[in-house]
């Protein structure tokens, strides 16, 4: 009797335990063993904490595709023999071809080249796609020519953030904001649902709009003892805390990989990641007014976000839950045309040397103006 | 003679002992229910259940309370567009904030911080009605209102939380927000915001005193069970009248860590700590954003954080590198 009694008591509870844990989006319970590695001074929590099943899965997730056999770089140049090559034209034929192919195993496997090209005519501009790879790939040579402070030597390819599919599977769009009706209650305040955007914590649920489009200031914490004027509200650092939640989600470590543990935002003693990380919100930023947002227009609406916002890139577009891309395997070392700063000149092609030097001067300012600003 | 058990009360009360209490002085009001025994009950206090006292402080102060408690509900439920399901599914997630920054200590907007306010403002009086309720009950028994003040202690700190410290830092929306997780995050945010609340000396006597009352309630509990055996659990009458079982308890901390407290102080330990703890938590707070802002820099400043030995070169803040970058 006795033994029922227990059995079915704890088997009440834990029924209760899995209803709360099967909450909404499932409560991210991770089961032991879990690996801890020590990055710190010993006894002051600076570990990085790892499941080891979590690692097991992502590792062939967030394995390099082998490169291509090099082409031979002489021979005549791509613009010479094709029409309307605009950033790509001063390869090889052989290169140009060889980037071709790779660029269509990186992001259109499946669709092949018809899904930016017309099979009748390859050199026209007739599909949305054409335009947006063309951007694309300057925003490629963009990251690996200015925004080394981030990228360093290892730079990216299409690859890093494609993965094999047409659209990165991590983008984001600005979160339609809450429907209230009359306005009169419920309000969620931005907050307070579980998002994944903030690993189903409580914490504001679009901290992308505010840190990476706008320039919201992300530094809460005062810099001086006392109050010398920091007005920063405890609602504002839990949007910094939404920001930080992506980013630790994103590279799948926590607080510690980037911060010390007693002082979050002393740099002096910050692991050096953090000063990475910085430049990467900078560049996220960067690449999302300059390039993203410029092709807004040019994708179809079902491409574009429940507000009419084109998709945008995070954290997470590129490191998909590893700390660094693809495990800091570098593919932009054997595809050098993508870390090569092109200026694109309008009505590029075999014969249309002379550019419009207005256009090339506009085109040329847009490409570089990110790469100024850190 | 009841025998010893560690875990559940083995002596109840009949029938017959069933009693209404003192009799009522002119102004309270009547008792409600007739007192029952709950033998269930009886195992683990007393099976003599009711009667209870409301009076017009109880019944006020449940209304209040009431309506704070619905308010937040229903909050809650809107926000989820009045669907049932999904407000059991994200009840933990769900909130009622405090108005945004922008606000000041203005009245905002019903929508945007003013449900807040109201259900502060029934919270309060809930409360306060609650603490009065506590202290008359207290003075009708003819008790001393020690009850009264240890719940004033707890009392001190909500205030801090909600009232006094938003009042001096000039806006509402530094209160914390009703709600399961959006209050632990909000504590959390609270600490990144002011520099981590580890280095607030009185965040740590707050914790002192947290952990102590745990701590002192299981040495005292332990150590009247463990001479119940001898009458250790009638405690007052030892006060003055030491037995056998008051010895060997005071003997048996003597020998293990040379002091002991007496049947008598023993209480007032406890009692202390726990009301301390609230106290200097609230202190903690209240110091925190109206005279420090950086309790990490604060205990530099004071020698209290050691550095550390480094493990890497000095990380340069970009920002010096890019001035004026954002």
């Amino acid at each position: 009797m006795r033994t029922i009694q227990r059995t079915s008591l704890l088997g009440l509870a834990f029924a209760a335990l899995m209803g709360l844990a099967g909450c909404e989006r499932g409560v991210p319970v991770e089961r032991p063993p879990i690996d801890t590695v020590q990055s710190g001074f010993r006894g002051t929590g600076m570990l990085q904490v790892y499941n080891p099943r979590t690692v097991q899965e992502q590792i062939p997730l967030n394995a390099a595709p082998e490169p291509l056999p090099a082409a031979p770089k002489d021979g005549p140049k791509a613009k010479q023999v094709y029409q309307n090559v605009k950033v790509l034209g001063d390869l090889s034929t052989a290169e140009f071809v060889r980037h071709m192919t790779a660029i269509t195993s990186w992001v259109a496997p499946k669709e092949g080249c018809v899904y930016c090209h017309n099979p009748q005519n390859f050199a026209e501009d007739s599909k949305y796609t054409k335009i947006v790879a063309r951007r694309m790939i300057q925003m490629t040579q963009h990251i690996n020519v200015d925004w080394q402070a981030h990228v360093q030597q290892t730079g990216v390819t299409c690859y890093t953030c494609h993965r094999g599919e047409p659209v990165p599977s991590r983008i984001w769009f600005t979160a339609p904001p809450q429907k209230k009706g009359a306005d009169f209650i419920g309000n969620k305040n931005a907050q307070n649902t579980p998002a994944d955007t903030v690993k189903g914590a409580s914490l504001p649920y679009d901290p992308f709009t505010e840190y990476f489009k706008e320039a919201k200031p992300i530094r809460v914490a005062g810099d001086t003892a006392l109050p010398t004027g920091n007005r920063h509200s405890i609602q504002q650092a839990e949007f910094t805390y939404g920001l930080m939640m992506h980013m630790s989600d994103s590279l799948g470590v926590n607080c510690t990989y980037c911060h010390n543990s007693r002082s979050f935002g002393d740099w002096a003693q910050s692991p050096p990641q953090r000063g990475r990380a910085w430049y990467g919100i900078r560049m996220v930023r960067d690449l999302n007014v300059d390039y993203m947002e410029g092709l807004t227009g040019v994708f179809p609406p079902h491409r574009l976000g429940e507000l009419g916002d084109v998709a945008k890139v995070n954290c997470a577009t590129c490191h998909q839950g590893a700390y660094k891309p693809l495990y800091g395997a570098s593919m932009a070392k054997d595809y050098p045309e993508l870390s090569t700063l092109v200026q694109v000149v309008a009505g590029a092609g075999a014969g249309a040397q002379a550019a419009d030097s207005k256009a090339l001067a506009a085109t040329a300012a847009a490409v570089s103006a990110g790469g100024k600003k850190p | 003679m009841a025998d010893y058990q560690n875990l559940f009360t083995t002596v109840q009360p009949t029938s017959s002992h069933l009693h209404d209490g003192v009799p009522l002085k002119g102004y309270d009001g009547p008792r409600d229910w007739k007192p029952f025994l709950w033998h269930l009950v009886g195992r683990f206090g007393n099976a003599q259940i009711g009667p209870i006292y409301l009076g017009r402080l109880g019944l006020m102060s449940l209304i209040c309370g009431l309506f704070a408690f619905t308010i937040i509900g229903v909050n809650m439920l809107a926000s989820v567009n009045w669907n049932p399901i999904q407000f059991v599914k994200q009840l933990f997630w769900l909130s009622l904030d405090p108005p945004s920054p922008a606000y000041g200590l203005s009245i905002p907007p019903l929508n945007d911080g003013g449900w807040f306010l109201l259900v502060g403002g029934f919270f309060l009086a809930s409360v306060l009605m609650w603490w009065a309720r506590m202290y008359t009950r207290a003075r009708a028994l003819g008790m001393g209102t020690h009850i009264a003040w240890a719940f004033a202690a707890a009392i001190w700190l909500m205030l801090v939380l909600g009232l006094f410290r938003p009042i001096l830092m000039g806006s509402w929306s530094e209160a914390v927000p009703y709600g399961i997780f959006s209050h632990l995050d909000w504590t959390a945010a609270f600490s990144l915001r002011y520099g981590n609340l580890f280095y607030n000396p009185f965040h740590a006597l707050s914790i002192v005193f947290l952990y102590g009352s745990a701590l002192l309630f299981a040495m005292h509990g332990a150590t009247i069970l463990a001479v119940t055996r001898y009458g250790g659990e009638r405690e007052i009458e030892q006060i003055v009248d030491r037995g056998t079982a008051s010895e060997r308890a005071a003997l048996f901390w003597r020998w293990t860590m040379g002091f002991n407290a007496t049947m008598e102080s023993i209480h007032r330990w406890a009692w202390w700590f726990a009301v301390l703890c609230p106290l200097t938590g609230g202190i903690g707070i209240l110091l925190t954003g109206t005279v420090v802002d950086n309790w990490f820099l604060w205990a530099v400043k004071h020698g209290v954080a050691p550095p550390y030995p480094e493990l890497w070169a000095p990380t340069v803040d970009p920002l010096t590198l890019n001035p004026g970058a954002k």
